[in-house]
């Protein structure tokens, strides 16, 4: 390779067979993004930390492996960022909450403790939403991070540091979690490709929960086939997570091949999807990607799906619900600073909880708090478990009739920062297309599929059936090829 | 409380008593975790990151507690349901880690069963509503410590079965009976030790008055605290006559918490229904629901045990007991089976039977922790009293004789055998010695023999008396009964 420079805009499939030849060491390739963060992190600001000792101990560890023959992974010396939502053994994580600004995990999440074995890199720890509440990523504690196609815009959220550092070239994949969109919606506004695999795909052991019944795991990368490498280390079944399913884990990356076909696919067009509010430039995106896959073979259908008008709703009473039982651990006992002063039980609860949540999670475990209160649980979460239901049944329907289903990702390209805060509920909206995935428990993807006018990333999103990921990925691998994406913005190579 | 006490004992009032019975499930390891579930180790030491609620982890349910709980279901003649749900229930307390508590709620594991029991050679059944599984919190210790609370998580995620009945109880003496029997049930289970003054086996009670015949329950209270047989009687006693006293002056019951105060002998108020926890209950999404099938069912049922009222009927058929020994013998696992190894050490139940409901349950009782009988504490083995009762039947020892020998065997717990021999208590069966005796007696005493011969028959046991002093206790009774009456009477 040239200089290192450019090191850092490989893509982890490049990487990797580079690696396994031999003609880059993952120190040289681990020193370039350890560079890259240093030079870009002051403008986009998407790590929490920056584990540079750690990555090049297990840079050197890689190229040990990859010396031998036989002994490695295909990810093995490929270096990754983690949203600060994974437990990490001996490396602080955070959540982006100050309840937990000092919480040293004893134990790797499953996720961390497979790509460990598979040799991976890690850079740092990535910003998110404080607990994964948001859409922006401003709900973070501790910083802001940019998105780094235009520093004015937010990155998306919840997954936005995740989504950040792959698009500004700071490490070559990255994982997040989604529960309503937080993987799909930054991975849009950032111009890179994620997924949420299946609910239960991956395991949740070791993930801090918000909402446990929607929470899942994914990967970002700047191309599918590497989202697809990524995902395939971290898939299968967790004897330390009961709701993971013990399916087999196909090679995806492998399947999906070289030259990704689309003939024999039916790509369903959701009506529902394509309604007021939806950005002009982001449907003339999204109707035109789905003209290329059209143009590759595949079978253009028009589904529906009925309830999505209830999704948001249901959403948020759900996930809120969960949240507002998951996070009562936080309780100043053993998490969250306490001052010590406290008169009693209730005062040191509330003080905790005071002054270690933000805004965002505390609306969230009031407004989730509520609809579990007696009197209310039938009208609010018994209802919303029933339009769950409609909404999973919906997409069954679909899905008789179809094998992929294409919709914008977010309704709009990446907003400027500041712009919704003061609006929960418009911040709310911006996860309407990305929320009934999480609802109906689908493997759902973004994609990048061209700019608007303002020069923003605009995302495709495909949703397949119950664990067929790989249906996904391969249509998505077979628009990606189709074109040329530019994958880098002009804000960071000035 | 007088009045209230003569209209109560008069019949003016009906009491109704409900359970819910919490029992700890003798597991090896936790209900969701592979920690230690045992108790009385140093606090804090059987914890992981999963008991302990760090961020990020998740119940594993253990199949072996559910294989308990599906026991105490047949047991109980409980209808099991295929699908069963984990709920949550959430409330804040530092010895609750999570913040919540794995619980089942709207779909229990069975429901509708029944359990008899007797009260004063009467039989009672009580129908159970429900039971379900759950997961212990763990210990707040409040006096460790002058200005700390401290918190032991050893017992955060132990299996619990709660049992719940239906208001079929009608006394204190019938809750304790209840709760002795379910006591017994579950230690015949091999699924918990039972032991309340541990806290494996805790009860609440819900009690409430009403006039006789009226067919709506009054107002209840719920009296917590019931940490032994005794307790659960007293606490209920106290709350009859003091409901009964607030209805007769005209009051309202009001619906609270009260908890039993054992060393006042009252209950007082904890929190009234106003105060009550809104635990905001909702299914547990991180656990798939629990199916348990026809399969698993039966094969837990083939490795039941024999239950108390099996095992009461074989006593009756096989040892030709009475139903009363027999009732009292297999009340409990620990007894039963006591009785059972001494008969297969000598072959006379009806003998050994009468030993251990005299002799040996008073010596356990008074060696046990009220309410506890304890077995295993009993200075001698199942065979020693078998050995008694054999010198008893092949006439080395009288019967008399046998119970100074079982006195000494509490104290010391030797062989019968070896303090018989020691103590030179072996019968004497030599008729010259024996002959020799009453020559001496008959000799002595040539006034009162005059007597007896001129009619005075009712002398004849004072004739018997002397022979078995001279003997010191130790000449066969039959033996001198018949050479004296040839001496006296030929």
């Amino acid at each position: 390779m040239s200089g290192s420079g450019n090191l850092g805009e490989l893509s982890i499939e490049e990487a990797s067979r580079l690696l396994a030849a031999r003609q880059l060491s993952s120190r040289e390739l681990t020193e370039a993004c350890l560079q890259r963060i240093e030079e870009t992190e002051p403008k986009v600001g998407s790590f929490l930390e920056v584990t540079a000792d750690l990555a090049r101990q297990q840079a050197d560890e890689a190229d040990r492996r990859l010396a031998t023959p036989g002994d490695a992974a295909p990810l093995t010396g490929i270096p990754i960022a983690l949203k600060d939502i994974f437990l990490t053994k001996g490396v602080r994580t955070t959540c982006a909450s100050r309840i937990l600004e000092n919480f040293t995990p004893a134990f790797d999440a499953t996720v961390v403790a497979r790509l460990r074995r598979a040799g991976a890199v890690l850079l740092g720890k990535v910003n998110m939403d404080e607990f994964a509440m948001g859409s922006s990523c401003e709900n973070s504690s501790m910083k802001l991070t940019r998105n780094p196609w235009k520093l004015d815009r937010v990155p998306g959220g919840s997954s936005g540091g995740s989504a950040a550092c792959v698009a500004a070239h700071q490490a070559l994949g990255s994982f997040g979690t989604d529960t309503g969109g937080s993987i799909r919606l930054p991975a849009a506004f950032c111009g890179v490709a994620g997924i949420k695999p299946t609910y239960g795909r991956v395991s949740r052991y070791g993930v801090i929960a918000f909402a446990s019944s929607l929470d899942q795991v994914g990967p970002m990368a700047t191309t599918t086939r590497g989202a697809a490498m990524l995902l395939a280390a971290v898939a299968g079944k967790d004897p330390l997570d009961s709701t993971s399913i013990d399916a087999p884990v196909p090679d995806y990356a492998g399947l999906v091949g070289p030259r990704p076909e689309v003939k024999d696919l039916r790509v369903g067009i959701p009506r529902e999807y394509f309604v007021e509010g939806l950005d002009a430039d982001v449907e003339t995106a999204v109707r035109a990607a789905i003209g290329k896959l059209q143009d590759l073979g595949a079978t253009i259908v028009e589904v529906t799906l009925p309830h999505t008008q209830y999704a948001v709703a249901a959403y948020y009473i759900v996930a809120t619900a969960e949240a507002s039982s998951n996070l009562g651990r936080y309780d100043g006992v053993r998490y969250g600073r306490r001052r010590g002063e406290e008169q009693g039980l209730r005062e040191m609860y509330g003080e905790t909880r005071d002054q270690g949540f933000g805004a965002e999670v505390k609306r969230r475990i009031m407004l989730g708090t509520y609809v579990l209160s007696a009197g209310y649980y039938e009208a609010y979460y018994s209802k919303a478990m029933r339009v769950r239901t409609l909404i999973r049944r919906d997409f069954e329907q679909a899905f008789a009739g179809c094998d992929v289903i294409a919709t914008p990702t977010a309704p709009v390209t990446a907003f400027e920062i500041g712009s919704r805060t003061d609006d929960p509920l418009k911040m709310y909206l911006s996860d309407i297309l990305t929320i009934s995935v999480n609802l109906a428990g689908l493997p759902g993807m973004s994609i990048p599929c061209g700019l608007d006018s303002a020069g923003l990333p605009i995302g495709l999103q495909l949703i397949g059936k119950p664990l067929d990921e790989l249906t996904v990925l391969r249509a998505a691998a077979a628009y990606e090829d189709s074109g040329h994406w530019q994958r880098t913005s002009a804000e960071l190579r000035a | 409380m007088s009045a209230a006490r003569s209209f109560y004992q008069e019949g003016g009032f009906e009491t109704v008593i409900g359970l819910e019975v919490h029992c700890q499930l003798a597991t090896a390891s936790k209900l969701f975790c592979g920690c230690s579930a045992t108790f009385g180790a140093d606090p804090n030491e059987h914890t992981c990151p999963v008991c302990l609620a760090m961020p990020g982890v998740l119940p594993v349910l253990n199949r072996r507690a559910v294989e308990y709980a599906i026991r105490a279901a047949l047991a109980t003649d409980c209808k099991i349901n295929t699908t069963s749900r984990w709920a949550r229930k959430n409330y804040f307390y530092p010895d609750l880690p999570k913040a919540y508590q794995i619980t089942q709620y709207e779909q229990p594991y069975c429901e509708h069963g029944r359990v008899t029991f007797d009260v004063d050679g009467a039989e009672h059944t009580v129908r159970l509503t429900r039971i379900h599984m759950e997961e212990d919190a763990g210990k707040s210790v409040h006096d460790a410590h002058p200005s700390w609370s401290l918190v032991d998580l050893n017992r955060a995620g132990v299996p619990l079965l709660e049992i719940v009945s239906e208001p079929d109880l009608r006394s204190g003496a019938e809750a304790a009976a209840y709760m002795r029997k379910m006591r017994s049930l579950v230690r015949y289970l091999g699924i918990s030790d039972g032991n309340m003054n541990e806290g494996s086996m805790r009860c609440d009670a819900n009690v409430s008055l009403r006039k006789r015949g009226d067919s709506v329950l009054g107002t209840r209270a719920e009296l917590k605290n019931l940490n032994s047989f005794r307790a659960v009687e007293r606490a209920i006693a106290y709350e009859i006559e003091r409901q009964a006293e607030i209805l007769l002056g005209g009051g309202a019951v009001v619906q609270e918490t009260r908890l039993w105060d054992a060393d006042r002998g009252v209950t007082r108020s904890m929190r009234s229904k106003e105060e009550a926890h809104d635990y905001r209950y909702f299914p547990e999404p991180d656990l798939l629901p629990l199916v348990i099938d026809d399969a698993w069912i039966e094969r837990v049922r083939s490795e039941l045990p024999e239950l108390p009222d099996a095992r009461r009927a074989r006593f009756v058929a096989a040892y030709g007991l009475s139903d009363y020994d027999s009732g009292v013998l297999t009340a409990s696992k620990e007894l039963a089976d006591w009785f059972e190894a001494a008969v297969a050490a000598h072959d006379n139940p009806k003998a050994l039977a009468n030993w251990i409901t005299s002799d040996v349950l008073r010596v356990a009782n008074e060696s046990s922790a009220e309410g506890e009988t304890d077995f295993s504490k009993l200075p001698f083995a199942p065979g020693h009293l078998a050995a008694l009762v054999r010198l008893i039947d092949d006439g080395t020892i009288s019967g008399k004789i046998a119970k100074t020998v079982f006195s000494k065997m509490v104290e010391s717990g030797e062989e019968p055998q070896a303090i018989v021999a020691r103590e030179g208590l072996v019968q004497v069966t030599d008729e010259s010695a024996i002959a020799a005796v009453v020559d001496r007696v008959v000799a002595a005493n040539a006034d009162k023999v005059a007597e007896y011969r001129s009619g005075k028959d009712k002398l004849f046991g004072f004739f018997v008396g002397q022979v078995m002093k001279e003997s010191h206790g130790k000449a066969n009774p039959a033996l001198v009964n018949r050479m004296l009456k040839e001496r006296l009477d030929g």
